[in-house]
């Protein structure tokens, strides 16, 4: 694309209320690979594509938060609104504004197109998914609608293949004559025009939409169901539940397999003819470092099938219902559910759907707490631990004690993140009511497999490069410490006893020692700050290279014959509340715009961490 | 659960909570609490019976009985 047609290339803005399916509108229109939610909020950033309409027009596609109105509420919406007025700095302001409407709840919808036709841009109204309101007997009079709107009204199935062609078609028609931009008559609502706003679009609705059946019949029985108090709490346990019991019993083939790719590939570099020191780096730096951390793929890859199913078929607005009042209690907003459910995944992206959160204290308290979910990079380090020291078995008959431990790391992390918020809500920021809890609970909807697989492939992806990038030198520093200086002629202990690693290892000793950890431990979690999984890479080279014999696939079975059961305790304790990730550190650093909270956040979570680690430590040395 | 009426009208003046009362009001106007418009009782909560999920028109809101106080409403007499 030459640089003249890209500055030329007029601006579509995708305006709509959350849930609109305007996400799945931009992706069809602009093919670009993002994630299909059905919650509110999840388009927490401004996205940009570039698609060709029919008659060979280079069109530059802004996909904008979800809003109800241009009288911005949170960050996000205000990114939206400032996006629409042409506010933001170093942003032109869209020359067509298409808003996005749910065809089967457009109510909202056109109140929000009334407002946005007073920005003073032209605006066209989508009506997505048709295909669900025809099925569901909603019959809409598009040429009425427009009439009486006064804008053109096209009708989109983002989801089907040539779905999106009226909208394409009408958008060529539209940008051929585009006017000049008029003034913008737009200010903030007050509550009577907003009144007025919605009775008019209520008098529009009336005359262009019939509609046979008030409810969606599915949506309804299904919340009978789930949303019944009592066994809708039990649900979203049991769904919890079994997804944490299958991050354990579906990966294993995939584990397996990776290892033993990982294990040929090091017995490869064993045989080739190179010096010993080259080899020692390619198999047990490289290799075996990357290897140990690439083999929880099939996990995380399963927790995200989990997370990314339940956000398309619009469970996650039905989860923060329920939890609004067990949140509420420790002084958390229920909106806080959705950011703090994906720091199961990575408390990068929560931390980041945390602006959706309005209130700014809330947001705060759910950003700090936020990392104390247990994310994904802890599987790896749970996962070594929990299979080199607790026994495989049952117990009541059907449950795995492993999966009984792993949940109850994940259950510690969770109290954990309640407790700082109850103790921030009542001390810190005392007397301040919190923001009113108010979502709208769309209706259910089958998740698209292209969706899914495209949010999998998006997340593998990220894992992977971390792994080849940020892990991948990590691994070969650690291996450097680890292998430098050489140990001197006619040394007796293992070679690693003379290294970098193992000085600063014991130079740090007291500090640890009454948490149980020896130097190893000490040295794998220095590293273990670039990305928590790292430090299983780390005690794998660290073992590897002062056991001389062990492949690193062994780490475990040398952590369980090197340590005692409360270290590995008491390591476990320590990783459900440490800081280690910096990454998430900028992140809050980033989305608090200060260092301050950043430096609380790393504090607060380090001084938890060792009071953790000491009790267990202490309790588990009493009773071994 | 399942109590039907008709919106009369809102008066947020009195809920209190996080928000002054013209804010409140204009978020529920923004989620479709407008008065003329129907409502019913779907879905409560465990606790206190809180939060509520309302049907208002054609869509389904959860909020809580708080910010819920400041909606008044004119029960439908069951036929």
């Amino acid at each position: 694309m030459n640089t003249v047609a890209s500055l030329a290339a007029p601006t579509v803005a995708l305006v709509g209320n959350p849930n609109c399916g305007k996400t799945a509108l931009f992706n069809a229109l602009t093919g670009s690979r993002q994630k299909v939610a059905n919650y509110p909020g999840v388009t927490v950033e401004k996205k940009v594509g570039r698609l060709t309409t029919p008659a060979g027009r280079v069109v530059q596609i802004v996909d904008l938060p979800g809003t109800y109105s241009l009288r911005a509420r949170s960050p996000d919406e205000e990114i939206t609104r400032d996006a629409v007025l042409g506010r933001l700095a170093g942003e032109v302001a869209p020359d067509l504004i298409v808003c996005v409407a749910d065809a089967s709840n457009l109510r909202l919808a056109l109140r929000l197109a009334l407002e946005l036709k007073r920005v003073g841009r032209p605006v066209m109204l989508s009506l997505n998914m048709m295909d669900i309101a025809r099925k569901r007997g909603i019959e809409i009079d598009a040429a009425r609608l427009s009439r009486d709107l006064g804008v053109p009204v096209v009708s989109s199935v983002a989801v089907r293949r040539g779905g999106t062609d009226e909208l394409l078609r009408e958008l060529d028609g539209a940008l051929a004559s585009l006017p000049a931009a008029g003034a913008s008559s737009w200010c903030a609502p007050d509550a009577g025009e907003l009144r007025g706003g919605q009775h008019e679009a209520d008098r529009l609705l009336c005359a262009a939409v019939r509609r046979t059946g008030e409810r969606d019949a599915g949506t309804a029985r299904v919340d009978a169901v789930l949303l019944h108090p009592v066994a809708g709490l039990a649900i979203l346990l049991a769904i919890l539940f079994v997804m944490f019991q299958a991050v354990f019993a579906w990966a294993t083939p995939g584990m397996d397999a990776i290892e033993a790719g990982f294990h040929w590939l090091g017995d490869f570099v064993e045989m080739a003819p190179l010096p010993d020191l080259l080899k020692s780096f390619l198999k047990d730096g490289l290799i075996g470092g990357v290897g140990s951390v690439l083999v929880f793929l099939p996990q995380i890859v399963i927790l995200f099938f989990f997370i990314l199913v339940l956000e398309d078929l619009g469970y996650m607005a039905r989860a923060a219902f329920l939890m609004d009042r067990i949140m509420g209690g420790a002084g958390l907003h229920g909106r806080a559910f959705i950011p703090l459910l994906s720091s199961f995944a990575c408390a990068i992206p929560g931390i980041m759907a945390t602006r959706v959160i309005d209130d700014r204290r809330d947001r705060l308290t759910t950003i700090l707490v936020a990392p104390l979910m247990t994310c994904s990079a802890r599987i790896p380090v749970y996962t070594l631990i929990i299979g080199a020291f607790i026994p495989d078995r049952d117990v009541w008959g059907f449950v795995g004690l492993q999966g009984l431990v792993m949940f109850g790391l994940y259950a510690t992390g969770i109290a954990g993140a309640l407790a700082v918020s109850f103790v921030l809500k009542r001390l810190i920021w005392r007397g301040s009511a919190g923001e009113p809890f108010m979502l709208e609970l769309p209706d259910y909807k089958i998740p698209r497999l292209k969706s899914l697989a495209i949010g999998l492939w998006t997340r593998a992806a990220i894992f992977v490069r971390r792994a080849g990038t940020i892990i991948l030198a990590m691994m070969v520093l650690i291996w450097l410490l680890a292998t430098f200086p050489q140990p001197p002629e006619g040394a007796t202990e293992p070679a690693i006893n003379y290294s970098l690693a193992a000085m600063i290892g014991s130079a740090i000793q007291p500090l640890t020692a009454p948490l149980g950890f020896n130097w190893q431990i000490n040295v794998a979690l220095i590293p273990g700050m670039a990305a928590r999984e790292v430090a299983v890479g780390s005690l794998g080279t660290i073992y590897a290279i002062s056991g001389g014999e062990e492949a690193v696939d062994k780490i475990g079975q040398a952590l369980s014959a090197q340590w005692s059961l409360a270290t590995a305790l008491a390591f476990l304790a320590w990783y459900v509340f440490a800081p280690q990730c910096a990454s998430t550190l900028a992140v809050i650093r980033r989305e608090t715009g200060s260092w301050t909270w950043m430096w609380v956040t790393f504090f607060y979570m380090l001084a938890l961490a060792y009071v953790a680690a000491f009790a267990t430590y202490q309790i588990a040395s009493a009773f071994a | 659960m399942g109590f039907r009426g008709r919106i009369e009208a809102l008066s947020a003046e009195h809920v209190g909570g996080g928000l002054p009362g013209p804010e409140l009001e204009r978020r529920l106007i923004e989620l479709g609490f407008v008065e003329g418009a129907d409502v019913e009782l779907l879905h409560q909560g465990l606790f206190g019976s809180d939060p509520i999920a309302v049907r208002v028109a054609h869509a389904t809101i959860a909020l809580r009985r708080r910010e819920a106080m400041a909606i008044l409403v004119s029960a439908e007499i069951p036929t």
